[in-house]
């Protein structure tokens, strides 16, 4: 059993060298995953990067082939899914059209023959939870996109599983209704202290709800943490560049110094970057720095010890930021953002073609090796 | 939707005319024929005097009503044989076929559209006395005689009305099937029902359009059914149609026919109006 | 889809498709008998039947005569079917449930009932029975499938084209022709496919409504009492089994072509017009909703 070291407790879920193949194609390679009990994870990865597979084979509805699928330390992956102790919001809702709401939600507790009393009154509680009360009687095709979300999310949680799996299930929400029901989601989880197992390809959705994410690609996982880390301290160039935007250069350690070491920039320069991996002279690095992190000046700023000198491209407003395209030399470009803290009728005092400098510390740089 | 009145009005014309001129009018010509007491003078003769005479002789007689009845059950069992068997037909084609699922489709109504009358004539050597499956049967020893109740018989007409629509009404089955969305299933296993128990309470109530409307579609046309009984039912195998025929080729007379026909129109149309309910027509044009 | 393969269904299958097939096999068995009863042991083998019966000329006229009515009638039905069908969808006026349950109530009516009632209506109106009154008839049968193929395919396809059209500059007729037709064409075809199958296997409409020609199955029923000619009339069933089962392979894989060049694009895909092709516009998504 693998025990989550924190709290002493059983892993809710444990995926040990789980692969899946697909008529030759590798869906889903050497997954690891051990998610605590009561957490809010998530999957999190572009189409096809074998996150919902994943989601799919601890439902059940895809067996590995390979690897080890525990529920609460008790191996499920040859369990057919409907006595699996998991249920699932499909992204497309799946709500049974020809019952109402009530049978709906009341099905899977019918279906463990749960008395009629007490499915009354757990149905009604569900309802209550996520705040459709009165809604009973009504047949899906008579709800809105939004309330059908949610008596989905009901139908699943009535059965007080031990896990609940999430695929996808605001995809068909507009902007707004989504915003809403993130942080509905994130409280209920909260308030009912079942662990969430969330698919999303929105990177914003899974640093706003989750305890920690896995970020996948390719059917790989490439980093495995908590929102800051994986937003601070990317480990890989696609998950950099998948979560937010990232500025990418090239370079090659010149000297490494008490903990830092200097890059050379293609011809553009140099950078100072702390060295946290080991780095050693000639080796070929990428630098990742945030647009927030990058400073745009007139001159190479004195307590930034990095700059680099470009031509200004274009200056974009918008809203709670302005953006600048700064472009160097060799035809590449840094986008960087800086807050706009203050209403400014005159424009940002840059124009369009200036020679100006992106300034940026050493700590604000992601080495990465490839 | 365009609301161009005069080009739609062009486009429904041909079809409103061609129905009214050859269904409504044939329909309500035939109503009204039922009421001519005689065929004297022939078919085109006017100015007769309505009479209600052929209804009476149907509804207090003990000819009509029974034999309308006995067709009503041939029927119904004809339609619930092909649907039952159909059904799982359609279920494998759908759930079990995976690519293939359309090319045996095919196969499988390919047979629908040969000529029905030679099937059933072909059956005819099969069920006979000397044919293939007594034939078979004494083989085996199961047997001394031919066992005659297959050919010429109430029962031949079943099995061989069955074998004959069976292909046709697996395609409504089918078609229900396969708008199943798939996650629903996934939903019910995942919320804890049982395969059979997610084919009963998921599956099965969804399919149940396209079960009634295959059901259907055998019941209506066979309770009219004559060329059957006379092929393969013998003399206790006459059914209602059978009796119409006979008043409009040999027995001429015309308004009796019409008569009869009236009455069994009736009872399909009541039948089927209570099953438009289940059939929402207006979804076919919303 | 279950993963798990029962036996059983297959097995199933495969029985009732051997049940489906074995009498197709006795006929064709029979018009390769030499022999004129048909029973077993099989006398010998012989084609001479498929001969007599290029000789017979009232059977190929009563073949030809249910070529003509079968041909005359899906035209007819998929010409009404196809109008109506883009009258009822694409416009605007009242009556349309009614005019559909008209359409389709044929659907509800023995065959042995419309026989006779246009028997009569034909006497009194002192038209002599003939091979048109019979078209007629299959023409009414047939409207149903016609109706109900094309307005499926029809409501699959986005409307937002025909406004494309328009307000590209054409005129209603011009889009009739250059985007709605082509593009509803595989049910077009589908619909006359099924409408032809209907009507050229038709025997109680036929016998009703038929005057001194008789067709196809009209005649091979009269036929039946004359052993010695049976067998050539077997002959031409297999013939015209062979016919028809090319003719709905046709139809198969003309229906999948049209699922495949119709359907609505999945969102975001660029869509062309037919006959506009140097514009595209963006087709939007099926199924997105919000509150």
């Amino acid at each position: 059993m693998w025990v989550n070291p924190v709290s002493e407790q059983p892993a809710a879920i444990e995926l040990i060298d789980v692969s899946k193949r697909f008529a030759g194609q590798e869906a889903v390679q050497a997954v690891n995953l051990a998610i605590a009990q009561g957490e809010f994870f998530s999957l999190l990865g572009p189409s096809g990067c074998g996150k919902t597979t994943t989601l799919r084979m601890i439902a059940g509805f895809e067996q590995p082939s390979q690897g080890v699928i525990r529920l609460l330390g008790e191996a499920i992956h040859d369990m057919p899914p409907h006595r699996r102790n998991v249920n699932m919001v499909f992204q497309n809702y799946a709500l049974f059209p020809h019952l109402s709401v009530f049978e709906n939600i009341a099905f899977g507790l019918k279906a463990r023959h749960v008395p009629q009393t007490e499915i009354r009154r757990r149905v009604v509680e569900s309802l209550d939870m996520v705040r459709l009360p009165g809604l009973e009687d009504r047949k899906p095709a008579q709800l809105s996109g939004g309330q059908q979300q949610r008596v989905a999310l009901a139908r699943a949680l009535v059965n007080r599983p031990a896990v609940l799996l999430l695929d996808e299930p605001l995809g068909a929400l507009d902007q707004k209704l989504r915003k809403e029901m993130q942080l509905e989601l994130k409280r209920l989880q909260r308030e009912v202290g079942i662990t969430f197992v969330y698919v999303t390809h929105d990177q914003e959705e899974a640093l706003t709800m989750s305890d920690r994410i896995a970020v996948m690609n390719q059917g790989r996982v490439l980093q495995m943490a908590e929102p800051r880390q994986i937003y601070d301290y990317p480990a890989t160039r696609f998950v950099a560049d998948f979560i937010g935007t990232t500025n990418f250069i090239d370079g090659r350690v010149i000297s490494i110094e008490s903990g830092m070491a200097t890059v050379a920039l293609d011809g553009l320069g140099t950078a100072c970057v702390p060295d946290q991996t080991g780095l050693v002279a000639g080796q070929a690095v990428t630098l990742a720095i945030r647009p927030e992190r990058l400073r745009l000046a007139a001159s190479p700023s004195l307590d930034q010890a990095n700059h680099l000198a470009g031509v200004l491209e274009e200056i974009i407003f918008v809203g709670n930021d302005t953006q600048y395209l700064l472009r160097f030399e060799d035809g590449a470009r840094f986008l960087i953002r800086e807050q706009n803290r203050s209403p400014s009728a005159g424009g940002t005092g840059y124009q369009a073609g200036q020679t100006l400098y992106a300034n940026w510390s050493p700590a604000g740089t992601n080495v990465l090796l490839e | 939707m365009l609301k161009n009145r005069s080009i739609a009005s062009s486009l429904l014309l041909p079809s409103a005319a061609w129905l009214f001129l050859f269904f409504i009018l044939p329909m309500i010509g035939m109503v009204i024929f039922s009421f001519r007491p005689d065929m004297r003078g022939g078919p085109f003769k006017l100015g007769w005097l309505p009479s209600i005479t052929h209804y009476q002789n149907i509804f207090t007689g003990d000819i009509y009503l029974p034999l309308l009845w006995l067709s009503v059950r041939v029927a119904f069992s004809v339609a619930l044989f092909a649907t039952l068997l159909a059904f799982p037909l359609a279920y494998f084609l759908v759930f079990h076929a995976g690519k293939r699922s359309s090319l045996y489709l095919t196969l499988a109504i390919l047979p629908f559209w040969t000529s029905f009358l030679l099937r059933i004539i072909a059956w005819k050597t099969i069920l006979g006395s000397n044919g293939l499956i007594n034939n078979l049967l004494i083989y085996l020893g199961l047997v001394n005689e031919p066992v005659r109740i297959l050919l010429y018989s109430r029962l031949a007409v079943v099995v061989t009305l069955v074998y004959v629509w069976l292909p046709f009404v697996a395609l409504p089955i089918y078609a229900s099937l396969l708008r199943i969305n798939p996650s629903l299933l996934e939903a019910a296993a995942i919320l804890g029902a049982s395969p059979w128990r997610s084919f009963f309470r998921v599956t099965l109530p969804l399919s149940l359009p396209g079960v009634i409307a295959g059901f259907f579609m055998v019941f209506i046309p066979t309770v009219g059914e004559y060329i059957t009984p006379i092929l393969v039912g013998g003399t206790r195998g006459s059914l209602y149609g059978n009796i119409i025929e006979l008043y409009f080729g040999d027995g001429v007379n015309w308004p009796l026919g019409a008569a009869l026909s009236v009455v069994m129109l009736v009872g399909v149309l009541i039948m089927a109006l209570l099953v438009s309910r289940l059939v929402d027509f207006r979804r076919l044009v919303s | 889809m279950q993963d798990r393969r029962s036996p059983f269904f297959a097995t199933y299958y495969l029985i009732i498709l051997f049940v489906l097939y074995f009498p197709l096999g006795i006929l064709f068995l029979f018009s390769i008998n030499d022999g004129v009863i048909f029973a077993f042991p099989l006398k010998g083998l012989t084609l001479h039947w498929y001969q007599d019966m290029f000789g017979n000329t009232e059977l190929l006229q009563a073949a030809r005569s249910s070529l003509l009515v079968a041909v005359a009638s899906s035209v007819a039905a998929t010409a009404l079917g196809t109008t109506a069908a883009i009258a009822l969808l694409r416009f605007q006026f009242k009556g349309k449930t009614p005019f559909v349950a008209l359409a389709l109530v044929p659907l509800l009516v023995p065959y042995i009932i419309l026989g006779a009632a246009l028997l009569i209506l034909f006497a009194g109106l002192q038209v002599e029975r003939s091979l048109w009154t019979v078209m007629i008839a299959h023409t009414i049968v047939s409207l149903p499938y016609a109706l109900l193929v094309i307005m499926a395919r029809m409501v699959g396809f986005d409307k937002h084209l025909e406004e494309a059209a328009a307000d590209l500059g054409s005129t209603y007729g011009y889009t009739l022709r250059r985007v709605i037709l082509p593009l509803i064409a595989p049910a077009i075809l589908a619909a006359w496919l099924v409408a032809f199958t209907v009507s050229f296997d038709e025997f109680i409409l036929a016998s009703f409504l038929i005057g001194r020609r008789p067709t196809l199955p009209v005649y091979l029923l009269s036929q039946m009492r004359f052993a010695n000619r049976f067998p050539q009339v077997v002959a031409m069933t297999v013939v015209v089994m062979l016919a028809s089962l090319s003719l709905v392979l046709l139809a198969q894989w003309l229906q999948r072509k049209g699922t495949v060049s119709t359907q609505v694009a999945p969102a975001g895909q660029i869509a062309r017009l037919p006959g506009f092709e140097d514009i595209s516009f963006q087709v939007e998504g099926v199924g997105k909703s919000s509150e």
